[in-house]
């Protein structure tokens, strides 16, 4: 048995933070630049060397990169051997985003009520947090702040098998297009197939924490994320919506067992701003 | 048509925005009003009670927001657009009281459009996501209404060339539209 104190937590959230929303990180930035070297639409380069000057900026001058500093969305996987201590480990990672909100001059940008007060909770606070309990006595933690403008254009489909590996295509590719320029593309496409609704979100969400463009260890599975991010960028919205050829940079695909009468989709969509950042304690 | 770039300082009247076609580059230069979801929201149920708005909109850009708050030293935190569509419920009112142009990003509705069209007002967006570059160029920045709302608070800004591009003209024809068509590929 390890232990480890929730103050240790709580630092490394706040430091996570920080990073992630200073630092893109440099897969993003690869992909980012393999992007201008293969855009079509002058406008569309002109637009993506920004994104990277814009990025350069925020790292050299320790300021965020985009203003939506998101919520903050913390996966955990905690080793069963592990016993925290000191107090509570969701209070600890809420106390690292206050601090790292306040400390890194973020927005806060969570409301307490969802329909009736929105009122701003002023500290960011709470974050939304997955816990997995997995073998072994390491913690890890990964934080994605993540913005609204992307979040809104998200969708979920619950398909029957027939439709098949087209369905799910089509569904992304539709997804994607309605979005248009909303997302801020490009983006980072997160499909989550299978389980049922709940977890074909959180595979969504998961699936991109996948450092960007790397393709599915599973070959079909890559082979139908390849084809999708084709039919993707085939729609011409390019960046920011004003027309080109990258419309994503990629598209990572996750699945998971499903029932035999069901096969549920969920993409969520990420800006070029696909911040994320991880610890292990 | 050839894009054009185009230097403005509000207030802006109805011909100089009418002049504007969607792809020209807009530079920004003097005050514009920063104004989100909650501002919005309480600017047009603020109209709908008779009572008068704490920022006059005639001839006046809003530049849709929600900045970081400033480092010491800085006039304001990363300041980049947020998506323009959360808006559309309200910008038809805004448009019939003055307002000329809005600087955003992502897509407008039909409705925002034909308002545009009717009143003379013209859609700017600024590039998403590169909220530290923009900020460069925002020399100043007050809470001139709803200091509660923080981050959606209205802010008077000072900006100096703040670089935008004509999405939609007050004819209705869109860069979005037109951008798409040229690049997509057949299925």
């Amino acid at each position: 048995m390890r232990e480890i104190r929730v103050s240790e937590v709580a630092d490394a959230v706040r430091d996570l933070c920080i990073e992630a929303c200073y630092d893109l990180p440099p897969d993003v930035v690869a992909a980012l630049q393999a992007a201008r070297d293969k855009e079509e639409s002058p406008l569309g380069r002109e637009i993506i060397e920004e994104l990277l000057e814009n990025a350069a900026i925020a790292r050299r001058d320790r300021v965020p990169i985009c203003q939506d500093t998101g919520v903050v969305i913390v996966f955990v996987e905690l080793g069963q051997d592990v016993r925290l201590t000191g107090g509570s480990l969701e209070e600890a990672i809420n106390d690292g985003v206050r601090r790292g909100y306040k400390d890194g001059y973020l927005r806060t940008s969570v409301v307490d009520d969802p329909i009736f007060r929105r009122i701003n909770t002023r500290d960011n606070t709470p974050a939304f947090v997955y816990v997995r309990l997995v073998p072994g006595d390491a913690l890890r933690l990964w934080v994605v702040p993540k913005g609204t403008g992307s979040e809104n254009m998200g969708g979920m489909k619950l398909l029957t098998p027939a439709h098949g590996a087209r369905g799910i295509r089509d569904f992304v590719v539709e997804v994607v297009d309605r979005a248009g320029s909303n997302p801020c593309p490009p983006v980072v496409v997160g499909v989550g197939v299978g389980g049922m609704m709940e977890q074909a979100a959180l595979l969504a969400k998961k699936a991109l924490l996948r450092p960007v463009g790397r393709p599915h260890p599973q070959a079909e599975v890559a082979a139908l994320e390849a084809e999708i991010l084709e039919a993707v960028n085939g729609l011409g919205i390019g960046p920011q919506g004003l027309g080109g050829r990258t419309t994503a940079l990629a598209v990572h695909l996750e699945t998971a067992p499903t029932h035999i009468g069901a096969l549920p989709v969920a993409v969520t969509l990420q800006c070029h701003a696909a911040r994320h950042a991880e610890r292990s304690l | 048509m050839a894009s054009k770039t185009v230097r403005l300082r509000p207030p802006l009247d109805a011909d100089r925005v009418r002049g504007l076609r969607a792809g020209d580059r807009v530079l920004l230069s003097g005050v514009i009003y920063t104004a989100r979801d909650a501002a919005h929201k309480r600017l047009v149920e603020a109209h709908d009670r008779g009572e008068p708005l704490p920022v006059e909109l005639s001839g006046q850009v809003i530049y849709y927001v929600g900045p970081c708050p400033p480092k010491p030293g800085q006039a304001i935190g990363s300041a980049g657009p947020t998506t323009s569509g959360r808006m559309d419920p309200y910008t038809p009112a805004l448009i019939r009281l003055g307002l000329r142009a809005m600087v955003g990003k992502g897509l407008r509705g039909p409705q925002v459009v034909e308002a545009m069209k009717q009143y003379g007002a013209v859609y700017l967006v600024a590039t998403g996501g590169a909220g530290a570059l923009l900020a460069r160029r925002i020399k100043a920045a007050e809470v001139v209404a709803y200091p509660d709302l923080g981050p959606e608070a209205i802010y008077r800004l000072e900006v100096e060339e703040f670089p935008t591009i004509v999405a939609i003209d007050a004819q209705g024809n869109d860069l979005y539209a037109e951008g798409k068509r040229q690049y997509a590929r057949q299925a």
